[in-house]
C-alpha cells in the first residue's frame, strides 16, 4: 500500500529543487519587486522539461506522470510561486486539454511546440460576468462558413500578456446553457485579439496576467477543441487537473514560508533563548509541517488517481481546498513566528503571505470547491 | 518535513479483506450493540471473543504466535472500520494487539509463547497497558510504582491509573522504577503482569464521559511479587519499551478517531438529506453542506497521514514523527467531524437516540490518551527542529 517514489519521479523532484534554489529563489523578490516577467528563467525551466511534465515524448513532453508533475510544481512553486503558476497554466490548462481533446494536426501544431518549451500558451475560460458561475460565459463564436467569428471579453488570464496561444471557450449557442459552449485554440497573433494591460495584483506579482477582448477574430473551424457544445465538459475535466497544479503551488508557497520560519527560529532570540525553544513556536510550527504533509499526500493522490485514469473530481477538490487554505495558514504563521521581520519585504515570508492568497481564489474558489465536494458526499 | 515515501493507499488483496471483515462485523454486530453497549456500561466480552475468532485480535502479530501477520497498515483499517461499530469494543481490541505486539518486539521465547497465543486466540478476556499514574500522565518518566528484586521475585509497590481492561486482563505490561541514581527514564522497568497476581488489587471503574462500555480502573500494587523471569525486555529499558509502544499505539488511536468520525459524518449526511427546514432538506443548504464538505475533505487526509504512518511502521522505516503528525491531525478533526454532526442534528444531535451523542463522547478522549495533542505536538516540534 506504501509507494516509493520511483527514481524517475525523486530525480525530477531534486533537479527542481535544485533548480529553484539556484535560479528562482534569489532573484524571486527582485521579480516580485518589478513586476518583472522572468522570461529567461522560465525558459530555463522549460529547458529542465517543464513545459508538458504529463505530456507525451511522442508529443514533445517529459512523458512523466502526473505524480512528477506536482512534485515539479511544489518545488518550482517554493522557489517563485510565479514562475509555479506560469508552468502549471501552460502544462495543466493549456497542454493537458488539446492533448486530450485536439486532433493530431492540432496537437502538431498547438501541442509540440508548448510541450517542448518553444512557446507559452493560457487558458480562457473567465469573463468579468463568469468567475466562479463559469457557464454563464457571453464571448460568442459564430459561425461563417469554414470559420467561426469570435466576439467578447475575458479575464484575469495568467499568462494572457505573454502567451503565443490560448485555448478559449465560447458560446456557439446562446440558448443551450453550458451545452452551447464551445472550445477553440487560438494563437495570440490572430487579428482580433487585443489584449490590455497586465493586471496589478496582491501577489504572484512575476505572473502576468490579463484582460482579453476579442473583436470580430476570425478563426478556422480546424481550430475547434473537441465538438461544438463539448467546451463546458472540456473546461470542468480541466479543471479537475489544473487543481492538482494549483495544490502543489500553494504547498510550495508554504514549505518555502514554513522552512524560511523554522530556520528563522532557530536563530532569533527572546528571553536568552532561540524562540524555536518556547512552546508557542514550537507547536505552530508541528502544525505547519503536519497540516503540508497532508496536502501533499492529499495531492499525490488526486494525482495517483489522475495517471490511472480514474475520476478524480473529488480528490482534486479536496486536494486543492486543503492545500491552499492550509498554505494560507502557514504562511500566516510564518509571518508571526517573524515578528515584525515578516512584516518586511527584506525577507521572503512577506512575498509568500501575499503569494498564497491567490491559491484559495483562482482554478475555482475554495466555496467551489466545497461544492464538488459536497456535491459527491450527499448524492 | 518527511521525505521519500508517499503512499497511494491502494490495499492490497490481504490488507482488503482484513479491512472487510472488519467492516462486516462492525455493521452486522457492533453497531447493533454499542448504543446499549454504551448505556449499560457492559464490557463487550462476548464481541472480543467473537473478534478474537475473526482473527482481528493480534492482526499486526506473527502467525506463529496466533497472530493474522496482517501488517501494521491492515491493523490500521480494521481499526478505522471497528471504531465505526463501537469505539469501545475497539479501543479494547486496540489495546491487546498493543500489547501483543509489544511482547513481540520485546520478550523471550518463553514470555511469547506463554502470553501471545493467550491474547490472540481470544482466551484471555483482555491485555492491559499500564503506564500512567495519578501524578504521571504526559510526563511518564515521572512514575512513581517500584520494583524491587528481592531473591528470585520482582516486588512491585504503587499505582495505576486510566488503565483500559485492568481488571479483566490476563496478562498486564506494568511499568516500575527499578534503579535509582540515573536519569529518570532510565531508571524504568517493564513488565509482564498476571491477571489475579496476589497483590494486584483493582480498584473503582472510572465513570467516563466516553466509552463507557470499554473498562478503565485503577490499579494498585502492595508488595505484589512476580518472578524475575517476568522482566520484559531489559533492567531499564522499560521507558524505551513504553515509548516504542506508544508509537504503534498512536497509529491505532488516530485509526479510531477517523473511524468515530466517519461514523458520525455518514449519519450527519443520512440526517442532512432527510430534515427539512423551510421547504426544503437542511442538506440543500450550503451553511450545511460547506460542514460537510470540510469535515470529509480533513478526514481523507487524516486516512492518508495515518496510512503513511502506518506504512513507514510496516516497512521497518521510522515513523515516531508520522504517527504523531498522524495522531494529533486525526482526533482534532475528528472531534471536529463528531461536533459538526451534532450541529446538523441540532437537539437530536443532543439525546441519546441518535448515535451523533454517543460519537460525541466517544471521540473527546483521542485528543487525551496515548499521547496528548500537545505531546503529540512536542514530539513533532523535536523532530522538525533537528
Amino acid at each position: 500500500m506504501d509507494i516509493e517514489l520511483s527514481e524517475e519521479q525523486k530525480l525530477l523532484r531534486d533537479t527542481c529543487r535544485e533548480f529553484a534554489d539556484r535560479e528562482l529563489k534569489p532573484n524571486a523578490k527582485k521579480w516580485d519587486r518589478a513586476h518583472e516577467y522572468p522570461r529567461e528563467a522560465v525558459q530555463k525551466a522549460f529547458e529542465l522539461g517543464l513545459g508538458g511534465v504529463a505530456v507525451p515524448t511522442e508529443w514533445g513532453g517529459a512523458g512523466m506522470d502526473n505524480i512528477a508533475y506536482a512534485l515539479a510544481i511544489e518545488e518550482i512553486s517554493r522557489g517563485d510561486a510565479s514562475v509555479g503558476v506560469t508552468l502549471s497554466v501552460n502544462n495543466s490548462l493549456y497542454c493537458d486539454p488539446v492533448m486530450k481533446f485536439g486532433t493530431d494536426e492540432q496537437k502538431e501544431r498547438f501541442l509540440r511546440p508548448y510541450a517542448q518549451g518553444e512557446k507559452l500558451g493560457c487558458f480562457g475560460l473567465t469573463e468579468p460576468q463568469a468567475g466562479s458561475d463559469a457557464a454563464e460565459q457571453r464571448t460568442t463564436a459564430v459561425r461563417k462558413g469554414d470559420r467561426y467569428v469570435i466576439n467578447g471579453t475575458k479575464n484575469w488570464i495568467t499568462n494572457g500578456p505573454v502567451a503565443d496561444a490560448i485555448v478559449l471557450f465560447t458560446m456557439t449557442d446562446l440558448s443551450k446553457g453550458t451545452k452551447g459552449i464551445t472550445a477553440f485554440v487560438v494563437e495570440t497573433n490572430t487579428p482580433g485579439f487585443l489584449r490590455q494591460k497586465s493586471d496589478e495584483k496582491l501577489g504572484i506579482c512575476a505572473s502576468p496576467s490579463c484582460t482579453i477582448f476579442f473583436e470580430n477574430m476570425e478563426v478556422p473551424a480546424n481550430q475547434r477543441l473537441g465538438a461544438e457544445g463539448e467546451g463546458f465538459k472540456i473546461a470542468m475535466g480541466t479543471l479537475d487537473g489544473g487543481r492538482i497544479g494549483i495544490a502543489a503551488q500553494a504547498l510550495g508557497i508554504g514549505v518555502a514560508a514554513y522552512e524560511e520560519a523554522r530556520e528563522y527560529s532557530k536563530v532569533r532570540k527572546t528571553f536568552d533563548i532561540p524562540i524555536s525553544q518556547h512552546q508557542a513556536i514550537q507547536f505552530m510550527l508541528a502544525d505547519m509541517a503536519t497540516e503540508l504533509d497532508a496536502a501533499r499526500l492529499l495531492t499525490l493522490r488526486a494525482a495517483s488517481l489522475k495517471d490511472r485514469g480514474v475520476r478524480h473530481s473529488r480528490e482534486s477538490a479536496m486536494a486543492k481546498l486543503f492545500a491552499s487554505e492550509a498554505a494560507n495558514r502557514v504562511c500566516d504563521k510564518a509571518v508571526q513566528i517573524h515578528g515584525g521581520m515578516g512584516y518586511s519585504k527584506e525577507l521572503d515570508v512577506e512575498r509568500h503571505f501575499r503569494d498564497a492568497r491567490i491559491t484559495e481564489i483562482y482554478e475555482g474558489t475554495s466555496e467551489i470547491q466545497r461544492l464538488v465536494i459536497s456535491n459527491a458526499l450527499m448524492k | 518535513m518527511s521525505e521519500g515515501t508517499v503512499a497511494f493507499f491502494e490495499p492490497n488483496e490481504l490488507q482488503t479483506m482484513v479491512q472487510s471483515t472488519a467492516r462486516k462485523y462492525a455493521q452486522e454486530s457492533l453497531a447493533q450493540e454499542a448504543a446499549r453497549l454504551d448505556r449499560e456500561q457492559r464490557f463487550p466480552k462476548e464481541q472480543l471473543a467473537e473478534l478474537a475468532e475473526l482473527g482481528l485480535m493480534g492482526i499486526n502479530v506473527p502467525e506463529a504466535y496466533g497472530g493474522a501477520e496482517a501488517g501494521a497498515v491492515s491493523h490500521a483499517l480494521a481499526l478505522m472500520e471497528l471504531s465505526q461499530g463501537c469505539a469501545s469494543t475497539t479501543v479494547t481490541l486496540a489495546v491487546n494487539n498493543m500489547v501483543a505486539e509489544t511482547i513481540v518486539k520485546f520478550g523471550d521465547e518463553e514470555q511469547k509463547q506463554r502470553y501471545i497465543p493467550e491474547i490472540t486466540s481470544g482466551r484471555f478476556t483482555a491485555a492491559s497497558f499500564a503506564l500512567s499514574e495519578a501524578h504521571s500522565g504526559s510526563d511518564a518518566a515521572s512514575l512513581r510504582t517500584t520494583a524491587r528484586l528481592d531473591g528470585d521475585s520482582w516486588v512491585l509497590n504503587g499505582s495505576k491509573q486510566w488503565i483500559t481492561s485492568g481488571d479483566v486482563a490476563g496478562v498486564l505490561t506494568v511499568w516500575a522504577r527499578t534503579e535509582t541514581g540515573v536519569s529518570q527514564a532510565k531508571g524504568i522497568s517493564c513488565f509482564l503482569v498476571e491477571g489475579g497476581t496476589p497483590g494486584l488489587l483493582v480498584g473503582k471503574h472510572e465513570d467516563k464521559m466516553g466509552l463507557r462500555a470499554s473498562s478503565t480502573v485503577g490499579l494498585t500494587f502492595e508488595d505484589m511479587r512476580i518472578p524475575k523471569s517476568a522482566l520484559l525486555g531489559a533492567r531499564g529499558q522499560g521507558f524505551a519499551i513504553a515509548m516504542h509502544a506508544l508509537a504503534g499505539g498512536r497509529i491505532g488511536i488516530a485509526s479510531q478517531a477517523i473511524g468515530i468520525a466517519t461514523a458520525a459524518l455518514t449519519e450527519a449526511v443520512r440526517y442532512a438529506k432527510d430534515r427539512k427546514a423551510f421547504g426544503k432538506p437542511i442538506g440543500d443548504y450550503q451553511a450545511l453542506r460547506f460542514m460537510l464538505a470540510d469535515c470529509d475533505t480533513e478526514l481523507a487526509a487524516a486516512r492518508l497521514l495515518v496510512l503513511r504512518a502506518a506504512g513507514h511502521k510496516e516497512a521497518g522505516q521510522p515513523y515516531t514523527l508520522e504517527g504523531s503528525m498522524a495522531k494529533v491531525f486525526a482526533t482534532e478533526k475528528a472531534n471536529r467531524a463528531c461536533d459538526v454532526a451534532v450541529q446538523v442534528h441540532g437537539g437530536y444531535g443532543y439525546i441519546n437516540e441518535f448515535a451523533a451523542e454517543r460519537h460525541y463522547r466517544d471521540v473527546r478522549i483521542t485528543t487525551i490518551y496515548e499521547g496528548t495533542s500537545e505531546v503529540q505536538r512536542i514530539v513533532i516540534g523535536r523532530e522538525v527542529l533537528k
